[in-house]
C-alpha cells in the first residue's frame, strides 16, 4: 500500500466530543454511540478517540501509545525509550478481534517518566523533553509511531469506521471525564493507522473536519521550531501550532484561537482601539499561523476541550448542554442520540472559540 | 397514515421504506438519516426526531413537516413542495433551491438561500421566523428570502456579510436597522406598500403554519434588499 504523501485522493469527516464539567468519569460507550449516527460522514478509512482521565492509577506518568510495523521497530524503539525513560509498565493495548478491522500493527502502551538526572542535564522542562523525544521516535525509527504521549489520557485510533474502532479498542472498559471522537473521510491522502485522528502531542489532541488550504505555509513556519510534519496531513500541523502557541508561547486558548482563526482586516478596522491594536499585533506576528480553508476542530487538553470553526464557517458544528455535560458535534443527531433532552442547543459563529473546562477545584 | 420507525435504520433502507409507504407517512425516532424524501413528490411526510442533512433535497412536490430541528442543507436544490420546520435549521438551508417553500419557525444557520434561483413560474421562498447566521442569500440569483427576527434582540436579525454576491431575487428583513456591512452591490430600502403586498400571502402562510397572528409582525419595519442593477459584478474581476 502507498502511504501518506505517496498518493493523493481527491474526495468530509465527523467529529464529536463530550465533557463532564464536574469531572465525572463515564465510559467510552457514550463517545461510540455519539459518533455512530454520523456513519455516512466517513468512509471507513479512519476512526479514533481521545480520552481524558482514563489512567488515574498512573496519573503522574506519561502514557505512550505506540504502533509498530515490525518486531525490529519495537526492539529499536524500546531500546531508545529505556535509555531516556524509567518505564514502569509495558503492555499490549487490549483489543477485540473484529472482521471490520484489518492490517493491525502491534499496539503497545508504556507508562513512564524521563530519568531525573538526564532531564536535568538537558536543561529542558519535562514536557519539552518529552515532545522532542516523540518527534525523534516518529522521524527516526522506521515502523514505530508514537500516537499518544500525554499523562492520564490516551488516543485510540485505527483504519475503520469509528464505531468499529471504538469497539476494537474495548473503549467501554475505560472511563474518562472528556472524550472526543472522529470519523475520517480522507481528502488528499490514503487512510492508514497513524493518519487517523485524533492527532496528538503531549496531552493535546485534535480532531478535525475540513481541509486547510494554508497547510504548506503553516508547515514551513512551524518546522522552524523543531516540529516535523511527517504525515503530510493538515491536522498534524494544527496540533503543532496549538502546542507551540499555547504551551511554548504561553498564550491563552482564546489568543490561540485569535491567531489561527483571526478576524478579517475589515472586522479589525471596525474594533475599538485596544482590540484593534491586539488583533493587528497577533495577525502581524503570527501571520504564518493563520489557518485558512474550511475546518471545524475539537481540541482536547488536560481539564478541557475547545471547539473552533474557521472564520467563514465552512463546516458545521453544534453545541449542546445538559446539566454538567457539554457536547460538541458536527451534527445535532450525534448529541441527541446520547442526550435526547438538552438545556440548550446552539451553533457557534465562525472563528468563535468555545472553551469548556472542568470546574475549578475538581481533581482530574 | 403509515408509521415508520427509523430507529437504527440506514438512510438507504429508510428512504426505500418511505418510497413504498404511500401518501401519508409518519417517521418516528429519526436520528440523522440523510436525504429523506429525496426527489419525491405528492406525499405528506411528518418527521419526529432529527432528520439528517439534505432533508427534502430535489423535492418535487408534497409537504414535509418536522416536529423539531432539521440539520444542514434542508431543501437542497428542491424544485417544488413545502418543508415546514417547527424548530430551527442548520447551515445552507435552501441551498440552490429553485422552487417550492421552506418555512422555519426558529433560527437558521449560515448561508441560508445560497445560490437560490428562479425562472418564470418557479419562484422559491424561504421564511425564517428567528435569526440567521452570516452570508444570508450568498450568491442569491432569484426567489424570495424573508427573515422575521421574532424574539431577536439584534437590530438586524442576520449575521455578517448578508447578500454577498447577490445578483437576483429579493430579501426582506424585519429589522430595527439594516445590517451595517451590506455590500455595495446590494440596494436596500424600507419596504413600500407594494413590496409588502407582494409578501402578504407568504406571511399569511407562515403565520397559519405556526398558529401566529400576522398583525404582530408589523410592529417593526421591513426592509427590502435587491441587487443594485441587472449586472452588479460586471467590473468586479475584469473591466470590460
Amino acid at each position: 500500500m502507498q502511504n501518506e504523501g505517496e498518493i493523493r485522493i481527491p474526495s468530509g469527516c465527523a467529529i464529536t466530543g463530550v465533557i463532564s464539567k464536574s469531572g465525572e468519569r463515564f465510559s467510552g460507550e457514550t463517545a461510540i454511540r455519539s459518533i455512530e449516527p454520523m456513519h455516512d460522514r466517513s468512509n471507513g478509512l479512519g476512526g479514533g478517540f481521545a480520552a481524558y482521565g482514563i489512567y488515574p492509577q498512573n496519573r503522574d506518568l506519561y502514557a505512550f501509545h505506540v504502533f509498530y510495523d515490525s518486531a525490529r521497530a519495537k526492539e529499536e524503539c524500546e531500546q531508545v525509550l529505556q535509555t531516556s525513560f524509567d518505564v514502569t509498565v509495558a503492555e499490549k493495548i487490549p483489543t477485540r478481534k473484529m472482521p471490520q478491522i484489518t492490517d493491525e500493527p502491534a499496539i503497545w502502551r508504556y507508562f513512564c517518566l524521563p530519568y531525573e538526572k538526564l532531564l536535568q542535564s538537558t536543561g529542558l522542562d519535562e514536557r519539552e523533553f518529552v515532545s522532542r523525544f516523540v518527534v525523534k521516535i516518529n522521524t527516526q525509527i522506521r515502523g514505530a509511531y508514537v500516537f499518544s504521549s500525554g499523562k492520564n489520557m490516551g488516543v485510540f485510533k485505527a483504519v475503520g469506521f469509528p464505531e468499529d474502532v471504538g469497539r476494537y479498542y474495548r473503549l467501554e472498559d475505560y472511563e474518562g471525564y472528556c472524550w472526543t471522537a472522529h470519523g475520517r473521510y480522507p481528502t488528499n491522502t490514503p487512510g492508514w493507522w497513524g493518519g487517523a485522528h485524533p492527532f496528538n502531542l503531549l496531552d493535546y489532541t485534535v480532531v478535525h473536519n475540513g481541509e486547510i488550504s494554508s497547510y504548506d505555509a503553516n508547515r514551513r513556519f512551524i518546522e522552524m521550531f523543531g516540529y516535523r510534519c511527517t504525515l503530510l496531513t493538515d491536522t498534524e500541523v494544527i496540533t503543532y501550532i496549538i502546542d507551540y502557541l499555547n504551551r511554548r508561547q504561553g498564550m491563552s486558548l482564546e489568543e490561540t484561537a485569535d491567531v489561527i482563526a483571526a478576524p478579517f482586516w475589515s472586522e479589525i478596522d471596525a474594533m475599538d482601539e485596544a482590540d484593534r491594536k491586539k488583533f493587528t499585533y497577533l495577525r502581524n506576528v503570527y501571520s504564518s499561523m493563520l489557518i485558512t480553508g474550511p475546518f471545524s476542530i475539537l481540541l482536547g487538553f488536560t481539564g478541557g476541550m475547545m471547539a473552533l470553526n474557521d472564520r467563514l464557517k465552512l463546516r458545521s458544528m453544534v453545541v449542546g448542554e445538559k446539566g454538567d455535560r457539554v457536547y460538541v458535534a458536527s451534527e445535532e443527531c450525534a448529541i441527541r442520540t446520547v442526550a435526547p433532552e438538552l438545556d440548550r442547543l446552539w451553533s457557534p459563529r465562525g472563528g468563535e472559540p468555545v472553551i469548556i473546562q472542568v470546574n475549578e477545584g475538581v481533581r482530574i | 397514515m403509515n408509521r415508520i420507525d427509523a430507529n437504527g435504520r440506514d438512510f438507504r433502507a429508510l428512504n426505500e421504506e418511505i418510497r413504498a409507504a404511500g401518501q401519508e407517512i409518519l417517521i418516528e425516532n429519526c436520528m440523522g438519516q440523510r436525504y429523506i424524501a429525496a426527489g419525491m413528490s405528492g406525499v405528506s411526510l411528518t418527521i419526529q426526531g432529527i432528520p439528517g442533512n439534505a432533508l427534502g433535497c430535489y423535492l418535487n412536490g408534497g409537504t414535509i413537516r418536522v416536529h423539531g430541528n432539521a440539520q444542514d442543507q434542508t431543501g437542497d436544490t428542491m424544485n417544488s413542495g413545502t418543508i415546514v420546520v417547527d424548530g430551527s435549521c442548520g447551515d445552507a438551508t435552501g441551498y440552490s433551491m429553485r422552487g417550492g417553500k421552506i418555512l422555519v419557525r426558529g433560527n437558521a444557520g449560515y448561508r441560508v438561500g445560497i445560490h437560490m434561483k428562479a425562472y418564470r413560474e418557479q419562484q422559491p421562498l424561504i421564511v425564517v421566523g428567528g435569526e440567521t447566521g452570516s452570508f444570508l442569500g450568498e450568491y442569491q440569483a432569484g426567489g424570495t428570502i424573508i427573515v422575521l427576527g421574532i424574539g431577536s434582540e439584534k437590530k438586524a436579525p442576520v449575521g455578517n456579510l448578508c447578500g454577498t454576491g447577490m445578483h437576483g431575487g429579493k430579501m426582506f428583513l424585519r429589522a430595527e436597522e439594516l445590517p451595517a456591512d451590506l455590500p455595495p452591490q446590494v440596494a436596500a430600502s424600507k419596504a413600500t406598500e407594494e413590496d409588502m403586498a407582494e409578501i402578504d400571502g407568504y406571511l399569511e402562510e407562515f403565520c397559519a403554519a405556526f398558529s401566529m397572528e400576522k398583525q404582530s409582525l408589523f410592529d417593526r419595519p421591513f426592509y427590502v434588499l435587491r441587487p443594485n442593477s441587472a449586472n452588479p459584478y460586471q467590473n468586479l474581476y475584469t473591466f470590460n
